[in-house]
């Protein structure tokens, strides 16, 4: 469990850290009149501050099963699988992926309509690439033999790559709302979400930095 | 007391939010209004009465439990397989699909967006879809008892590999059915505690600080913060367990001879399930336990007339116990044969969670001290919240601890302290927030002598259900046995106990039906509640509506906040109370002049 007690504790370090700068200074008891600060917490937009909370759960989500994976492997019957060349291949696809919705971002804060686009583009084509190109590691590694419940090692392998698919998936339909407001050329929310696209997209290509890394340190 | 000057605060001076409000959707049709709503407390009430539903399914498997234990061999339609089902049953719905989902989508839906003075929750849509979702986990919940084989009767810890395997009742579809449900369950509950988070961090009126918050609110967030971090691990070990069971991977699973057979499954580790299951499980109490500590604080400082003692380290245990809930998980895990460092460790974390636990017993105590104390219906529930709570919170030192938790562990022990402490505790609160909140959320008042009926036959009755339990526990007597014939250790007397408790056990059973009848009959016969009945500080007793429409405050403008909500018996003032959106005299009258002072 030290993987998940690790990002717990820097979370909640970091919220009691906020909180108590929040809080410790503070006179409740003392009746004032509302000052303009004190309303909302900097003013961030609520769907970004969402998606931190998501982000947070969903690191949670993995941190477990990276906690799991490693008491698991400890056990004798654990037998690492090879690691087909086309992960590489795929690990940059995501990470070109990555770098176009940072290109919309870019885009969308300078209001280039043809940078959003393209980016949108890059961004939505290489997570279908990559879930294509996982999709083919799959059926390799199940027609050499390596079937989800023959091994831990496997079973770990076929879970988490599928959870980070499915994650990605979620983002798509985010993406495809989002091309939406483009292509209907609504400004402020298509900057929105092509900032809420880009920080998901980097965080998963993250996830699977760290998850692709344990899969081949084990 | 500090002099705080401020200045007048004009709309230009608030920077703008970076994308624009959208405007509230406002449904024209019934359906759009009750069935299909994104109205924060519609949604509130559908999840109250889902939860309640559900959990009196619960409550009625619990009785069927009582009679079998009280007159073995008397119910011939009560078998051990069936036994087992009731037992896991009514353990997952009560703690998950009952208090999880009533504190925090019941309670947490009605009280955020009012008390924060928003207008409704940040997501309205995705507050929806989270019910239905919500919804559809108790119907998966629900089928399980139809299906073959029945529902699972694995205990609700659903440990491995007993759950999985043949010999447990409901191995078949019923584990799965209970495993996609817990999953259905946390998605839904997702979408809702993002909401609840983000309308607390950005929603909240203006001057409506962190520390004027309301406790409820605080308790509500925290939990749902647990909650948000917690539900993952359980979410991780039912995908895990769902592939173990339907292809055969090992996981959990160990080498076994099940029947005779070696079984498919190798090497897999049971005792990883328990971490992971406990990783959610304690947090789980805490979950359940936070909005119970806010509601009560609340409660508590209305009907005392009095401010709640140490508002900030009320704030500041509620973060720590969060903190801390983390790292103890596997006190419930002493005999599973762990390193006895580990247990040292697991025993010093969980003696050291009792101190932010027992400053809020002590504040509580301390609110009432001296207070104008109305021993209103809430209010009688909540001093007997804090009864019930001493009591199960002092077993759970005993049990905390290594060597006093092995004799004790897996006895009727163990049933005792964990009822009183996550069971009866929370359920006294959830009638007394719906005995507090019901003029609001009806705009009628409950008939009080009722009411107090209730709650004397429920907090008594309880204490005659489990108070024998502990006695039980220390004669040995195991918890989920169907019958336990002769042994060398119950003494005689054991049996009758058992029967006495079963006898309780129908009586307070029955008594919630008198509250069912008062909720129902005060709808249409209570009398009119007015705005404030309880006199009370928060923003949701200064709504121009009772109960509050669709929007909450009044059309153009949000309230704005002035004072913590903890004014009570304040010297000087026209009312023994000031609401939390009124400015003092001086302080309106200095700002009618451009200029405003704070008073202390």
């Amino acid at each position: 469990m030290t993987a998940t007690l690790i990002f717990l504790a820097l979370l909640m370090g970091a919220v009691v850290w906020w909180l108590l700068r929040q809080t410790f200074n503070v006179k409740p008891w003392v009746a004032s009149a509302p000052s303009g600060a004190q309303q909302g917490v900097g003013f961030l937009a609520p769907p970004k501050v969402a998606l931190g909370v998501l982000l947070a759960v969903i690191t949670s989500l993995f941190a477990l099963f990276v906690s799991a994976y490693s008491i698991r492997m400890e056990l004798s019957d654990w037998r690492p699988l090879p690691e087909p060349g086309l992960l590489w291949f795929n690990t940059a696809i995501l990470f070109v992926g990555s770098l176009g919705l940072q290109w919309a971002w870019r885009g969308a804060a300078r209001e280039q309509w043809a940078a959003i686009r393209t980016g949108l583009v890059i961004g939505g084509g290489c997570a279908l690439a990559f879930m294509a190109g996982q999709l083919i590691v799959w059926q390799g590694l199940v027609a050499s033999g390596y079937l989800v419940a023959s091994n831990p090692a496997n079973s770990f392998f076929y879970v988490l790559t599928g959870l980070h698919v499915l994650h990605l998936l979620g983002g798509l339909v985010a993406l495809a709302r989002t091309s939406g407001h483009a292509k209907a050329g609504a400004l402020v929310k298509t900057r929105l979400g092509v900032e809420l696209c880009a920080v998901y997209w980097h965080f998963l290509f993250v996830v699977w930095l760290i998850l692709f890394g344990l899969m081949l340190s084990t | 007391m500090a002099q705080v000057a401020h200045d007048a605060v004009t709309d230009a001076d608030l920077r703008p939010f970076e994308v624009a409000e959208e405007p509230l959707y406002h449904p024209k049709t019934f359906i759009g209004k009750y069935i299909w709503s994104q109205d924060a407390k519609v949604i509130a009430i559908q999840y109250g009465i889902t939860a309640i539903g559900i959990g009196l399914v619960a409550l009625v498997l619990s009785i069927l439990m009582r009679l079998q234990l009280g007159f073995p061999e008397s119910f011939s339609l009560i078998d051990p397989a069936n036994y087992l089902q009731f037992v896991t049953m009514h353990g997952m719905i009560m703690v998950i699909y009952l208090l999880t989902a009533l504190f925090l989508g019941g309670f947490g839906n009605y009280l955020i967006p009012l008390m924060c003075g928003a207008r409704d929750m940040v997501f309205p849509y995705v507050n929806m879809v989270s019910y239905w979702v919500y919804l559809a986990a108790v119907l998966i919940l629900v089928a399980s008892f139809f299906v073959p084989g029945g529902p699972t009767g694995a205990g609700w810890t659903l440990y491995p590999p007993q759950a999985v395997i043949g010999g447990t009742p409901g191995t078949g579809a019923g584990i799965i059915l209970m495993l996609i449900s817990l999953c259905v369950f946390i998605i839904g509950f997702t979408m809702g505690g993002l909401n609840y988070v983000v309308t607390v961090l950005q929603a909240r009126t203006r001057g409506m600080t962190l520390m004027r918050l309301p406790l409820t609110v605080w308790g509500i967030f925290m939990a749902t913060v647990l909650a948000l971090l917690a539900f993952p691990a359980l979410f991780v070990s039912c995908i895990m367990m769902i592939l173990d069971r339907l292809i055969g991977t090992s996981f959990f699973m160990p080498a076994m001879l099940a029947a005779g057979e070696q079984t498919a499954y190798d090497g897999g580790s049971p005792i990883l399930f328990q971490h992971l299951f406990w990783f959610f499980g304690h947090p789980e109490v805490y979950i359940v336990a936070l909005p119970a500590f806010g509601i009560v604080s609340d409660v508590l400082a209305t009907h005392a007339r009095k401010n709640i003692f140490g508002y900030r380290m009320m704030v500041w245990a509620i973060v720590a116990i969060g903190a801390l809930s983390f790292i103890v998980w596997a006190h419930h895990m002493y005999v599973s044969g762990m390193n006895p460092y580990f247990g040292f460790f697991f025993a010093t974390t969980t003696l050291i969670i009792a101190v932010p636990t027992a400053i809020k017993v002590y504040n509580w105590v301390l609110t009432l001290w001296r207070g104008n104390i109305q021993l209103t219906v809430p209010m009688l529930f909540a001093i007997g919240f804090i009864f019930t709570f001493i009591n199960g919170g002092l077993t759970g030192l005993f049990l905390g601890n290594v060597t006093v938790d092995l004799p004790l562990s897996d006895t009727y022990f163990v049933v005792a302290h964990f009822h009183m402490v996550m069971a009866v505790s929370p359920v006294l609160v959830v009638f007394g927030a719906i005995y507090h909140w019901y003029p609001k959320m009806t705009g009628r008042m409950f008939d009080e002598t009722l009411g107090k009926i209730h709650f004397w036959m429920t907090f008594l009755g309880t204490y005659a259900i489990y108070y024998p339990m502990h006695y039980l526990g220390f004669e040995g007597v195991p918890r989920r046995y169907y019958a336990y014939g002769e042994t060398a250790f119950m003494s005689d007397s054991a049996q009758d106990l058992n029967a006495a408790i079963s006898i309780a056990a129908i009586i307070v059973a029955l008594a919630q039906l008198i509250f069912i009848y008062n909720v129902i009959k005060s709808l249409f016969s209570g009398k009119e509640a007015g705005h404030n009945p309880w006199k009370a500080t928060t923003l949701e007793w200064q709504t121009p509506h009772t109960p509050p429409r669709h929007g909450n405050f009044d059309e153009d403008e949000l309230p704005s906040v002035y004072r913590w909500a903890y004014d009570y018996g304040v010297p000087g003032a026209e009312q023994d109370f000031i609401p939390q959106n009124v400015p003092s005299e001086e302080m309106a009258a200095a700002r009618g002049q451009g200029e405003t002072k704070a008073e202390s």
